[in-house]
């Protein structure tokens, strides 16, 4: 073993010790959390057990990761970071460096293999670099993934983050993902969540001066599914602006979440911010509970905020029926139009087409 | 056997009986005109035969080429060439026009036993009948009515009239709102398309449509019941001496007085 690879294993024992211990500190969170209140992780920590040791077998990651490793995912107060930071075997880097301009969308796929995994993915993107990083999740079976993204992108870069959550139907799911951006930078993060018995999905994104980012989100729930979307946009420094746009669609006893924070704080003046929630309810069973959070301290600001709960629009159905189009098939086909402007926004022709394809499957297998 | 039977037709919308008993008789290759004063009950008699259930029909049949119109569901019913160009066509975003209009196209082709059409043929009729209304192309990979003018729209529902052919088109005001100039494309398209194997309803609160459609019949209509029916004459008399000559009330008339 080289000195390196020594201190960089030493530096990472340390750390996953302590992440470890804070775990155990925290425990897993129950409803009576705020931040947990409607999502119930009881079956997750039945499923990973509490005779947890923390682990002690050497970790892959490149020592120019630990300068970032653990510095944006903070897992002094999330029991779950705290988990993965503990747990994860391998790290995920991505490092674009300055000014360099990656054309091609990096594709990074988790499988989940074991029982219990713990992703966990850094993504570097120097200053005015460009990259664009379409993480999917999938697996068979019962399984738990815990996934930690940290993103940390340099001024004026520019960065596409997209999430594709196709879990199976009877996984658990927790992804976090903290993205801290720097001076003028553009970023945007999608997730698009499908799959998964019981989902919790994290975006978080701190804005320097001048940052631009976009949150978009699409959830789809039947059956029993949960899913639960916590987004923080938290506005540091002035001039920044954030646009965030999260549609849901819910059938069946299905149930989500959302819960939109933005921040904003006393020297970010001139920020301009707009959240969006729109919910199409499906059935008479199926729960959304969606909850703006502003803390605004700064007075020279705008931001805006609304929520949609609704049904299919029974005049749009009737017109295209009075058309020839069977009833289900025009139920399907507006639903998908709800859908259609998140994909609308992607800007991975390949991620758009192919969940054009399984929105459409979706959508049609369950009208017929 | 006609094409259309109305006979003692009654219908509700909410506990509000709108439509009090109405008898008509339509052959393929009819014009008939619907008149009547707002609140008349006009729209309402076009929504009930192309199926839409907010309204509960409570009393009555109607006999659609053989079979009970009533009985059937709204697409079965455009499926058997009935076809209601909107007063109001609903805006649907994320669906283009170009996949709705094929979606149902193939739906109503399915139902007769054909074969759908594929992309390139339906590309090809589409072109075709885009003649008729001067439509722009860039309308029809638009969503769905999603911003179009008031004219595009009108226009639009009678392009898609165009595609489908149907048996039975019920054109419900489909003069409101437009310009003179949009009102003569639109006329001239549904001009286009009149035929011995095709009926028409044209409802209109105005005579100045029936300039450009001219009726073979017109039939008014005055709290839910027709009060007259006549030929094409009786529309130019209601120009002349208005509704209140027929003893009837009309809000905007009254208005238009003071």
């Amino acid at each position: 073993m080289t000195a390196v690879a020594e201190q960089t294993g030493a530096w990472l024992q340390q750390l996953r010790e302590t992440a470890f211990q804070r775990f155990q500190e925290l425990g897993f969170p129950t409803t009576h959390d705020e931040e947990w209140r409607f999502t119930n992780v009881a079956p997750i920590a039945r499923l990973v057990g509490h005779a947890l040791a923390c682990p002690s077998n050497a970790l892959n990651c490149p020592p120019e990761a630990l300068p970032y490793l653990g510095k944006y995912a903070p897992f002094q107060n999330h029991a779950f970071v705290a988990l993965n930071t503990a747990f994860f075997q391998d790290v995920t880097y991505i490092h674009i460096p300055r000014g360099q301009v990656v054309e091609q969308p990096i594709q990074i796929a988790y499988g989940a293999s074991s029982a219990v995994s713990h992703p966990r993915t850094l993504i570097v993107v120097g200053p005015d670099a460009h990259c664009t990083i379409v993480e999917t999740y999938s697996g068979t079976g019962a399984y738990f993934t815990n996934a930690v993204t940290e993103i940390v992108a340099g001024s004026g870069s520019v960065v596409d983050h997209y999430k594709v959550q196709l879990e199976s139907s009877s996984a658990f799911h927790v992804g976090v993902m903290c993205a801290s951006l720097g001076r003028s930078a553009n970023f945007s993060a999608t997730s698009i969540s499908l799959g998964g018995a019981l989902v919790r999905n994290e975006v978080t994104a701190t804005l320097s001066e001048g940052t631009d980012a976009t949150l978009n989100g699409l959830y789809l729930v039947n059956g029993r599914q949960h899913v639960d979307n916590h987004t923080s946009i938290d506005h540091a420094m002035p001039h920044g602006t954030s646009h965030e746009l999260y549609k849901g669609i819910l059938d069946d006893q299905a149930s989500a979440v959302f819960n939109g924070r933005i921040i904003v704080r006393k020297d970010a003046q001139k920020t301009d911010s707009k959240q969006t929630n729109k919910n199409l309810v499906l059935s008479d069973e199926a729960v959304i509970d969606t909850k703006p959070e502003l803390q605004i301290f700064a007075d020279d600001v705008r931001c805006t905020h609304g929520a949609t709960i609704g049904q299919l629009d029974a005049e749009s159905l009737f017109y295209l029926q009075s058309r020839g189009i069977g009833k289900q098939d025009a139920r399907s086909l507006l639903t998908y139009a709800f859908a259609q402007d998140i994909v609308d926004r992607i800007k991975v022709q390949s991620l758009r087409d192919s969940l054009e394809r399984i929105l459409f499957e979706k959508f049609h297998e369950r009208a017929n | 056997m006609p094409l259309l039977e109305i006979k003692d037709l009654r219908a509700t919308v909410g506990d509000r009986e709108i439509l009090k008993g109405i008898d008509l008789t339509i052959n393929s290759g009819e014009v008939h005109a619907i008149m009547g004063p707002n609140g008349s009950g006009k729209s309402t008699l076009a929504q009930v035969l192309a199926g839409r259930e907010l309204y509960v029909v409570t009393g009555g049949q109607v006999i659609y080429g053989g079979k009970d119109l009533l009985a059937m569901s709204p697409e079965d019913r455009a499926r058997e060439g009935i076809f209601l160009a909107f007063q109001y066509p609903v805006e649907i975003p994320g669906v283009s026009n170009m996949y709705f209009l094929k979606a149902a196209l193939n739906a109503i082709r399915k139902h007769h036993g054909q074969a759908e059409l594929d992309a390139m043929d339906f590309l090809a009729l589409v072109k075709d009948r885009m003649k008729y209304l001067e439509m722009d192309q860039a309308l029809l990979n638009r969503p769905v009515n999603t911003g179009f003018s008031g004219g595009e729209k009108k226009r639009n529902e009678i392009f898609q009239m165009a595609v489908l052919e149907p048996k039975l088109a019920i054109l419900d005001e489909t003069d409101s709102g437009l310009d003179i100039d949009a009102l003569r494309i639109v006329a001239s398209g549904v001009n286009a398309l009149r035929s011995p194997e095709r009926a028409m309803i044209v409802v209109t609160h105005y005579q100045r449509l029936l300039n450009y459609i001219v009726p073979d019949y017109v039939h008014v209509l005055a709290e839910g019941r027709i009060v007259k029916s006549g030929g094409k004459e009786l529309a130019l008399e209601l120009e002349e001496s208005g509704y209140a000559g027929l003893g009837i009330a009309d809000e905007e008339e009254a208005v238009g007085k003071l």
